[in-house]
């Protein structure tokens, strides 16, 4: 429908331009070319497809990375070209001469007007009509994602049982069981045997994985084999198989053939081993490994004690330090000196008292001694006192009286004679 | 038999043993503990590594047994 309306557009465009008429339907190079391009370019064969032939007048461009050559085969040839991006990605050198698988898509460069095919992948092509079969499945399963990311589930660290996948004849299984025990013997090893090349070689390992995730009875898978010919690791290729892979809940490693074989089951599979030897290896830890990273672990934990506990003790002796803890008399020093001063304050202020008294006492009684009547007589006075009465006005007395004359040593008996008022 | 832990689980926890133990904001008798633990699970973890029993069964055996 595309194609048809182009094709009015050119018609009427050049009719609008050329309208002196020359011919209706003329058209230029360019606008042929164009056209035809275009009918390549929407058709849904031409966009994508799988072409075997031999290459031959290959011409790179090494400026460009470009590869230009023509694909032939006992009758026709083509022109084919590959782009720079595409051709990076080439895991092999193509060469005159070489036969190969294309995919691609076919469309028309116009300045030549040539037709050619423009690739996207290109493999050597040993086994033909395998090989075919092969890019086919894999490109559908890879638009269906079963080769995502995404979906690659972690191995475990420390897998406690693994499920080998393989021959059990044969060096493989060997190979596998001597490493895997050798390396890491904490692991157990369920050896499930089915035949890996032939008829029934497909269907045998997808029932043994299926199997083994139904009765869950590991916690890794190993599925592969040794090396051999394309044919032999074929069944590596089946499609059921791929699918079981991808949809098994355990882990699967896959391990198929030399490190060069890729099959779709390496694709599938959560991790692609170069070689069995190899899935082994990474199947399971090193326990040599292991063995030192335990020791320093306990090394660690040691050295973390010993801190620990010389920081704590270290504490204690900070605080052994202390006079109060270390010395158990120490407080009982503290208290007796301090019982000590204030006897010795109570008793200087005792002192104090008393002595602050006796002078007082000494200072009364002087005053006392100066008031002594007695002190007056010694200095030469006389008390005088009649019937027992001290007399202190002359005018108490009459001649004739008899009184008494007290000194300080004694007392004089006296008879007044006559008195004189003053 | 009670089930041991699994190699796995022991390293797991050996490692946070260490780091409890490495931050050192823990009593005497915590760490004590933590150091008992620790050293038993190591030397589990030690034994299980050296002794390699022969531990490979092949599918047919293991369906004999279930059947």
């Amino acid at each position: 429908m595309e194609c048809l309306a182009l094709w009015q557009n050119c018609l009427s465009l050049k009719t609008r331009r050329e309208s002196d008429g020359l011919s209706k339907y003329v058209l230029s190079v360019t606008q042929l070319n164009t056209y035809v391009k275009s009918i390549l370019d929407a058709d849904a064969v031409a966009a994508n497809v799988f072409v075997s032939g031999e290459i031959s007048n290959l011409s790179g461009h090494y400026a460009s990375g470009h590869l230009y050559f023509s694909l032939k085969d006992e009758e026709s040839i083509i022109k084919a070209v590959m782009f720079r991006a595409a051709a990076s990605r080439l895991k092999f050198k193509p060469e005159s001469g070489m036969k190969v698988l294309c995919r691609g898509r076919v469309s028309l460069f116009e300045r030549d007007g040539q037709y050619q095919l423009y690739i996207e992948d290109m493999q050597p092509q040993g086994v033909g009509a395998l090989s075919v079969a092969f890019e086919q499945l894999k490109e559908k399963l890879r638009k269906e994602g079963l080769f995502d990311e995404a979906y690659k589930k972690p191995l475990p660290l420390y897998p406690e049982t693994a499920a080998v996948i393989t021959s059990e004849s044969g060096a493989v299984v060997k190979d596998i069981c001597q490493i895997m025990t050798r390396r890491y013997p904490l692991c157990k090893l369920i050896i499930c045997p089915v035949q890996v090349q032939g008829e029934r070689a497909a269907e045998q390992m997808t029932e043994m994985l299926r199997k083994v995730n139904e009765k869950e009875l590991a916690d890794v898978i190993i599925i592969g084999r040794g090396g051999g010919s394309a044919e032999d690791l074929w069944a590596f290729n089946d499609e059921r198989l791929v699918r079981t892979i991808h949809a098994s809940k355990i882990p699967v490693i896959s391990a198929v053939g030399h490190e060069t074989d890729y099959t779709l089951c390496d694709f599938a599979a959560d991790l692609r081993a170069p070689t069995p030897s190899a899935a082994a290896e990474l199947c399971v830890p090193d326990g040599d490994a292991l063995a030192s990273q335990l020791l320093s672990l306990q090394r660690r934990i040691s050295v973390a004690f010993k801190q620990g506990l010389d920081e704590k003790s270290g504490r204690i002796k900070a605080l052994l330090a202390l006079r109060c803890l270390g010395d158990p008399g120490y407080y009982r020093e503290r208290r007796l000196e301090r019982l000590e001063l204030a006897v010795r304050e109570l008793r200087h202020g005792y002192e104090n008292i008393l002595n602050m008294n006796k002078a007082r006492y000494k200072n009364t009684l002087s005053v006392l001694e100066s008031l002594n009547p007695f002190g007056v007589l010694r200095r030469g006075y006389a008390a005088v006192s009649k019937n027992g009465e001290q007399i202190f006005s002359v005018s108490k007395l009459h001649a004739g009286d008899f009184v008494s004359l007290r000194l300080a040593d004694g007392v004089a008996e006296c008879n007044i004679t006559g008195t004189s008022k003053e | 038999m009670e089930k041991q832990p699994s190699f796995e689980a022991s390293i797991a926890r050996l490692e946070e043993i260490a780091r409890i133990m490495e931050s050192g904001d823990i009593t005497l008798e915590e760490s004590i503990k933590l150091y008992e633990e620790g050293m038993r699970l190591a030397g589990f973890c030690g034994e299980q590594l050296k002794n390699a029993e022969e531990k490979i069964i092949t599918l047919s055996d293991l369906t004999g047994e279930e059947g």
